[in-house]
């Protein structure tokens, strides 16, 4: 059906999303990169002109930026292992034969469609709070001394609730991954006296690897941006202890009115997901092509 | 794994698998029992699990403070709308890469795929200042077209991928006997898509509907979507659990109900069709 008309027809029918896309990206990350290397604040008018590497020394050479580029590392990172591991055991699990697999799986992925104000919300207070939480009558009912979580573990306490909110993601797709290893398979290797340990080591988790990397690239693509459960709950904070790249920014460019600090700040952000999608990219492509 | 089980493992099991999947559901529950106490008894010690007094108090203060029913408007218009736009432009799109594929299809799935891994604060601060210039900040519209630009990647890559499923023979054969391509995609391919442009529908709109970037971002009061009304709850002021969770519930339930109609269709959805 490759005619020349068809063709031209097939160009014209892309065009507006090829179109609005590339503006989408290439329109406002110019400016980002333009406004990097100005003086640029929207509260000094006098900072004005070119700044040079200004903005990224400033931005870099803060204590604050490392801090939130391991944030961002250790948000991420957590987040992955517990919705990994914790997803793989669920949803073998839940593949066992069990009563009412309809309504568990509803209860399973339910975390995921609430949206993430509300999740960091729920949390923080009906959860977390010292004086009126759940987990703070836990404790007294234990004779403990409640905790307060978000002073004292601030970025675990995000990274809790992000992993409940990405939990249900991995266990769905991994336990649907599960579902389509073919029962002659599992039904031989069991015949063969393979044991439970065996069988997933050697039959279970090589079926699954296509799946668990696509939860990695999917979550790290959504986990970078981590943004409203911080804002709601600790605002960053203390100081600068559950600040991630995507919330200094905000910090910078938006609340302190910074532009050309904010903007460096961005630039940042997309250079360190481009090295993460890079990455991710090689190792899917190589799992997809398979 | 064992399909021939005792009834003693399937007990085992099912306790198993119960307990787990309460404990996660847990914050859901609560927020729901929660709503329906009095603000006293909301943070009572030791905790009720029914309420005592069942209310519906909180509801209504809710509604009176932060105005819930303006902010889900906002949300359904938003969602809805970035959604539906977004069909309009990939239908097009996704039906040339599907029956009409070329070398670079690949490269320009890839390429599409690839807009979503910039981080949004890459570009958080022109789309301020551009919409601020161009009187965009807080208004429907505004969102809308960033919600439409956002989901566009993922909107086209479902439809691609529930598109290859159909049999190229079928919209050939259309052509053949002379219908125009206009025709074609709306009389041949779309009815037969419906099902793929359904679920592509109901999980962008509760992908729209969950973002919390951008409608906090881009809007305050006027065009604030139910993201933005229930932030507005994160610097309470005394009595306020009870309230709260009345919010939290009725920002939830609407894509709680479509996200377990929709929950086989989100597996391929979420993966872009790479698991089914």
């Amino acid at each position: 059906m490759a005619t020349r008309q068809t063709r031209t027809l097939a160009r014209t029918m892309m065009a507006p999303a090829v179109i609005v896309l590339l503006i989408w990206m290439a329109v406002p990350l110019a400016m980002t990169i333009w406004f990097s290397f100005q003086n640029y604040s929207l509260i000094n008018p006098m900072m004005t002109g070119f700044a040079g590497w200004g903005n990224y020394e400033y931005v870099i050479g803060d204590p604050s930026f490392t801090q939130a580029l391991v944030n961002t590392l250790l948000l991420v990172g957590g987040v992955l292992l517990i919705t990994v591991i914790g997803g793989t055991f669920l949803a073998l699990l839940l593949d066992q034969p069990i009563w009412g697999q309809g309504v568990l799986r509803i209860l399973v992925i339910s975390p995921f469609f609430v949206m993430p104000p509300v999740a960091a919300l729920i949390w923080k207070n009906g959860f977390m709070h010292p004086g009126y939480g759940m987990l703070g009558h836990l404790f007294k009912a234990l004779g403990l001394e409640p905790v307060d979580w978000f002073a004292q573990y601030p970025l675990f306490s995000v990274i809790v609730i992000v992993a409940w909110q990405w939990l249900p993601f991995a266990t769905l797709i991994l336990l649907t991954a599960l579902q389509s290893l073919s029962e002659e398979q599992r039904e031989a290797a069991e015949m063969d006296g393979a044991n439970a340990v065996n069988r997933f080591r050697y039959i279970i988790l090589p079926h699954m690897a296509r799946a668990i990397t696509i939860v990695i690239l999917i979550q790290t693509i959504f986990l970078l941006g981590i943004f409203a459960e911080i804002r709601v709950t600790t605002g960053g904070g203390p100081g600068y202890a559950s600040t991630n790249i995507a919330f200094l920014v905000f910090r910078t460019g938006i609340l302190s009115n910074d532009i050309g600090a904010g903007s460096a700040g961005g630039v940042v952000a997309v250079i360190i997901a481009n090295i993460v999608a890079i990455f991710l990219m090689r190792a899917v492509g190589k799992n997809l092509d398979a | 794994m064992a399909r021939n089980a005792s009834v003693q493992t399937k007990v085992g099991f099912t306790v198993l698998a119960w307990t787990v999947a309460l404990l996660l559901f847990s914050p859901i529950l609560w927020t729901i029992v929660t709503a329906f106490k009095t603000e006293a008894e909301a943070i009572a010690t030791p905790p009720t699990f029914l309420p005592l007094t069942f209310t519906l108090d909180n509801f209504g203060d809710v509604q009176d403070r932060s105005d819930y029913i303006k902010h889900a408007w906002n949300s359904i218009l938003v969602s809805v709308g970035s959604t539906l736009l977004g069909l309009v432009i990939a239908i097009p799109a996704a039906w040339s890469m599907a029956f009409a594929p070329t070398k670079r299809t690949k490269d320009i799935l890839m390429w599409m795929l690839s807009t979503k891994m910039m981080p949004a604060v890459g570009v958080l601060i022109p789309i301020y200042l551009i919409f601020r210039d161009l009187r965009l900040l807080d208004t429907v519209h505004g969102l809308t077209i960033i919600m439409t630009l956002i989901n566009l990647p993922i909107i086209i890559w479902m439809l691609y991928t529930y598109f290859k499923e159909i049999p190229v023979d079928i919209l050939e054969a259309a052509r053949m006997d002379g219908a125009e391509l206009w025709n074609e995609i709306v009389h041949v391919l779309v009815p037969m898509a419906i099902p793929g442009i359904a679920s592509t529908l109901l999980l962008n709109v509760i992908l729209a509907w969950n973002e919390a970037f951008w409608t906090i971002t881009l809007t305050s009061g006027r065009a604030g979507t139910l993201t933005a009304f229930i932030s507005s709850f994160s610097s309470p002021q005394g009595l306020f659990l009870a309230k709260l969770s009345a919010a939290s519930l009725l920002a939830i339930a609407p894509i709680l109900l479509l996200g377990w109609f929709s929950q086989k269709q989100l597996v391929r959805g979420l993966t872009f069709g790479a698991v089914k």
